[in-house]
């Protein structure tokens, strides 16, 4: 296009497509965002989970552990053979899994990456990269309560 | 027959079918001593077909939720007249079919076929082993035994080890902050509707684009090509392939009827992860690299290490139509072919290793 019109023809051509873009982007915006919004899930209000029955003393002999639930996550409270009880969180900080006591070993053991923590929950052969998180312990009579920011 | 006839010409009339025959009639089949590769993608096909007829028949009694799946399976298994059968062709069939993608895709990538002008069909290809692996993954979760519940908890924690998206996508694929009866609800939404409607697209793209450039004759091998004759499509080619078909299929009815795949134990979310776990097998040479790892790797997490290689790994082996510059113009560089072989050999030994026990 040349001439003295050339230069609104093409600016009114810009306009229009500039119109019809943003339209599109924002009819796309709309269409996306609650899409977007509505597969991440609500945040559920939850009782936060301080404290908790982890075990009775006499399920629990000597050099044996126990999995118990704390609030959504798995904890793990264990005897040793001089009859310390102590409590993790049982959740690996490798990658997710769930831990277990293993009285052969005398500690405590991962079965999906064979990641082994000691009796204070510090990790100390395999892949995880940090101890357990360790929890507060109250054995009132034979119950065993678990507390959260020991 | 005359009825068959007439209703063909009447299509024939109405839609211009005349160019399609033509084009099936004419297309051929080169021949040479490395035509044996042209049959893994075909077979892998057909193991993607057991897939859905057989995932359909499960779905009539399926119900995805952490309550009720393991009892649907278990009801499949026991109680429906051949659910045995039908489940274990469908997890049978599901390990066939990955085994019979990465055959074809390394037997593609040793030959040089991924050199242009069809990087679009390596690239479509390497999507569709990905989603192969999302249907793997995905379908694991579904019958909600301790395996598969472990195998999520830890493969969908490797998800949030992704720079700047992790969270989300952890959040997004659980449907929470942990693995639960909606991580269930999402994964199977995932297997019978999203990833079948990609795979299906991409599929169909990856099927029109072989169709279109014809079959490719590896470097140093066209002199061959052009003395052997070459085989027609229709009816020949079809027919080996079909024979190939009916191999696969053997093989499938012969794993699923003495080896009938296990359930095992329901999942409990509040269970230790039992001794001896492990994912599929196409996943252990990753797995097994996982494990051998220590804590730290210079200072940095060592599974975000190992991630982070095989992330480049991937990269790498999507990007190679690309990286092998000496391919475009036909000849392709031999530190490529050695790599696709050290490729080989890592996941080989690997997963053969990790089958015979050989890691503790």
């Amino acid at each position: 296009m040349s001439g003295p019109d050339g230069a609104s023809v093409l600016s009114r051509r810009s306009l229009l497509n500039w119109l019809l873009g943003t339209t599109l982007g924002a009819t796309l915006g709309a269409a996306l965002y609650p899409v977007f919004r509505f597969v991440i899930p609500p945040e559920v209000a939850e009782a936060p989970v301080n404290r908790v029955l982890a075990a009775k003393l006499s399920e629990l002999p000597l050099n044996s552990g126990k999995i118990f639930r704390f609030g959504a996550r798995p904890g793990i409270v264990l005897r040793t053979s001089d009859g310390a009880v102590r409590a993790f969180s049982a959740v690996c900080t490798h990658l997710n899994c769930t831990v277990q006591y293993r009285p052969d070993l005398q500690h405590i053991w991962c079965a999906c990456h064979n990641g082994h923590y000691d009796l204070q929950g510090k990790n100390i052969a395999g892949p995880p990269p940090r101890p357990l998180e360790a929890y507060k312990v109250d054995v009132k009579g034979d119950e065993v309560y678990v507390t959260k920011g020991a | 027959m005359r009825v068959l006839e007439s209703l063909w010409r009447a299509l024939d009339e109405r839609l211009d079918l005349a160019p399609l025959v033509n084009f099936a009639t004419h297309k051929e089949v080169p021949q040479h001593r490395h035509s044996w590769a042209y049959y893994f993608g075909g077979l892998t096909l057909f193991f993607f077909f057991v897939q859905v007829a057989t995932g359909i028949l499960l779905l009539l009694y399926y119900r995805p939720t952490a309550e009720a799946a393991f009892e649907s399976v278990q009801f499949i298994v026991t109680r429906v007249p051949f659910g045995w059968l039908i489940r274990s062709i469908h997890s049978w069939s599901a390990n066939l079919m990955v085994l019979a993608a990465f055959a074809h895709m390394f037997s593609v990538y040793m030959l040089g076929s991924y050199a242009k002008p069809r990087e679009l069909t390596w690239w479509s290809g390497f999507a569709l082993l990905l989603l192969a692996m999302g249907f793997g993954f995905s379908g694991y979760l579904l019958p909600w035994n301790e395996l598969a519940f472990f195998a999520t908890r830890v493969g969908t924690d490797m998800v949030s080890k992704v720079p700047l998206v992790g969270g989300w996508l952890l959040k997004y694929l659980r449907g929470g902050e942990e693995v639960t009866g909606a991580t269930l609800t999402r994964f199977f939404g995932f297997h019978v509707a999203v990833l079948p409607m990609i795979t299906t697209a991409l599929l169909a793209a990856h099927l029109a684009f072989i169709q279109r450039q014809g079959m490719h004759i590896p470097e140093g091998l066209e002199e061959e090509a052009r003395q052997r004759k070459a085989i027609r499509f229709v009816p020949n080619f079809m027919m080996r392939e079909g024979v190939v078909w009916l191999a696969g299929l053997a093989a499938l009815a012969a794993l699923a009827a003495f080896f009938p795949w296990e359930l095992g134990a329901k999942a409990d979310p509040f269970a230790s992860a039992p001794a001896g776990i492990r994912p599929e097998w196409y996943f252990l040479f990753m797995f097994e690299a996982l494990k051998l790892l220590p804590s730290h790797v210079l200072g940095i997490e060592g599974e975000l290490v190992g991630l982070g290689v095989f992330a480049l790994a991937g990269l790498v082996w999507f990007l190679v139509p690309v990286l092998d510059r000496g391919s475009r113009v036909g000849h392709r560089s031999r530190a490529f072919f050695v790599l696709g072989w050290l490729a080989l050999a890592y996941i080989l030994s690997f997963t053969l290793a990790s089958l015979a026990g050989v890691f503790k």
